[in-house]
């Protein structure tokens, strides 16, 4: 569904992804995972178009997305969300939903007029689904900047869902978060990928990788050092040395 | 009252500038380049009555049109730059429309006097309120109606998906992408509606004054485009119409006793108003609690 070809991002001297080769089935959910500044963020925003790539390819459903800017991309099929939040503080939660909404489903079906000047008797019905969805019943109201940390968090994957994608990019979704809502947001995953969509996961939180997906990629410095069921990588000798330091030193730590 | 009368009509035309201003604003956008699309608007709808002999209504039109037309084709490279950038960029924008004018002749001899734009010496004769018979309050009532027409537009656009994109862009350009917007139609779309605002008020303008010359559309015009929305805040268009009344009828007319120094009085409450209030005087708490106040439901959020 989602494949990277030798994907490189130099930033100056610093290689942030490094000749990265990755590639997410359909229906999957798949964990991209590795130390602080190992360059998964960077990879996100490559996949979405946020930075120009360096070297490489990026495909999606046989398509070539590699340069195509982050709007394309959403258009496409792939949406996201952010590390550091990044709502529209001053809408309220319902019109953050219905900005997105003029993403890919509607674009196809509907005309300009309606797409842009139609009132939001359409689209409010869909937005109700999704806030129930992100437990966020009941807050259509309120402005988004007054969400507390969690209910953002939610209202973000909300927003990427609005747009009806096909796939979707979640860049540490889990942190800041305690081990309720963390549960909480593992079952939402499950019932994603039971909806078909496919996920790409970036999180430290390892109770919700390793409890939710398929395959894992670890990144280590721009480079995949380890790739495959969450078994496996836990395992994995050389996953365990770029997180917990060299063996000797390392005793029996968990990754 | 005839006094009265004119400040009506100051104070719509103005009201037309900062609501022109406020629609580029809402994508983030500080744009100083209104008074150039305003200046267009008042100098061809001016040729079209007095040259070709239009009618005012289709005159306002066309130099609107233009204007909106040359929003459009500076705003694709203007828009490519962000901030204060951006705001150089508009600026020399409006300084290029401006000069422009000073060096513009275009006259034709109609019933033995010269008449058309004449560089320096500005576009005089632009009679046609007089010519056919309009009283103040006929142009003050025209004035008004094109006032609201427009701000019932964008109220109107404000309450559809177009102004929640419009809005998204401002707050925060890359999560806007990031959820399907086109960033470069949604700038240039704003921009283009905002000359196309600023040309109606300009073409008014030109025929209220009956007098026009590129002094009128300097930094000063566009400095209050954009002061209007600032103080008046973007919540909805009323912030920026009661900006103008203040402004120009307490401000501008109450201290004319004061000379040129209101001037200064103008750029200190700007200051202040961004220091006090960053998100205008009506900013979304204030707005809230008006709408509960007239909805008579006191639960006003914060």
């Amino acid at each position: 569904m989602l494949a990277l070809k030798s994907l490189s991002k130099h930033f100056g001297g610093v290689r942030a992804v490094d000749g990265l080769d990755m590639e997410v089935g359909k229906g999957e959910i798949f964990g991209l995972i590795g130390p602080n500044g190992s360059g998964k963020s960077t990879t996100v925003n490559l996949i979405c178009g946020v930075f120009p790539v360096t070297a490489g390819e990026i495909r999606f459903e046989d398509r070539d997305i590699t340069r195509a800017a982050p709007h394309v991309c959403l258009a496409a099929g792939i949406a996201r969300t952010f590390q550091n939040i990044r709502l529209f503080g001053h809408l309220s939660v319902w019109q953050n939903l219905w900005v997105a909404q003029n993403g890919m489903a509607d674009r196809r079906t509907s005309g300009f007029l309606h797409r842009w000047f139609a009132g939001s008797g359409r689209a409010r019905a869909d937005v109700e689904r999704l806030l129930e969805f992100a437990g966020l019943g009941g807050k259509a109201e309120e402005l988004a900047a007054n969400l507390s940390f969690g209910e953002q968090r939610r209202l973000e994957l909300a927003r990427a869902l609005a747009a009806k994608p096909t796939m979707l990019l979640l860049d540490e979704p889990a942190a800041g978060m305690n081990m309720e809502e963390v549960a909480q947001l593992r079952e939402r995953l499950m019932a994603l990928r039971d909806d078909g969509k496919t996920i790409l996961l970036v999180e430290h939180v390892m109770e919700l990788v390793m409890g939710v997906t398929d395959r894992i990629a670890v990144l280590n410095f721009g480079q995949k050092i380890a790739e495959g069921t969450p078994e496996e990588i836990q395992n994995d000798p050389l996953v365990r040395e770029a997180y917990l330091g060299a063996p000797q030193s390392a005793g029996d730590g968990h990754a | 009252m005839d006094f009265y009368l004119g400040l009506l009509q100051i104070i719509g035309v103005h009201t037309i500038l900062g609501l022109s201003a406020y629609v580029v604003m809402l994508t983030g956008q500080l744009s100083l380049a209104q008074a150039g699309f305003f200046a267009i608007g008042a100098y061809v709808a001016g040729m079209l009555t007095v040259l070709a002999g239009f009618h005012i209504v289709p005159a306002m039109l066309v130099g609107a049109l233009l204007a909106g037309v040359m929003a459009f084709i500076v705003g694709f490279p203007a828009l490519r730059v962000k901030g204060l950038m951006l705001v150089i960029a508009t600026l020399a924008f409006g300084e290029f429309v401006r000069l422009f004018f000073f060096n513009f002749d275009y006259q034709i001899s109609k019933g033995g006097i010269s008449v058309g734009p004449l560089g320096g010496e500005g576009f005089r004769q632009i009679r046609f309120f007089p010519e056919n018979g309009w009283t103040s309050l006929d142009v003050m009532l025209f004035v008004w109606a094109v006032v609201i027409t427009v701000m019932a537009a964008l109220w109107w656009m404000d309450r559809s998906r177009a102004g929640a994109v419009l809005r998204a862009v401002g707050e925060d350009e890359l999560a806007a992408q990031s959820a399907g917007i086109n960033l470069t139609v949604v700038k240039v779309a704003a921009m283009t509606a905002g000359g196309f605002i600023a040309g109606l008020g300009g073409a008014i303008y030109a025929h209220y004054t009956t007098h026009i010359e590129h002094l009128n559309f300097g930094v000063i015009l566009a400095t209050f485009a954009i002061a209007y929305p600032i103080l008046g805040g973007l919540s909805n268009v009323f912030g920026t119409l009661v900006a103008v009344i203040f402004i120009q009828g307490v401000l501008v007319e109450g201290l004319r006793f004061m000379g040129d120094w209101r001037n200064l009085l103008f750029g200190a409450l700007i200051v202040l108003a961004m220091n006090v209030r960053p998100r205008g005087l009506f900013d979304e708490r204030v707005t809230a609690l008006l709408k509960g106040l007239f909805t008579g439901r006191g639960h006003a959020r914060t």
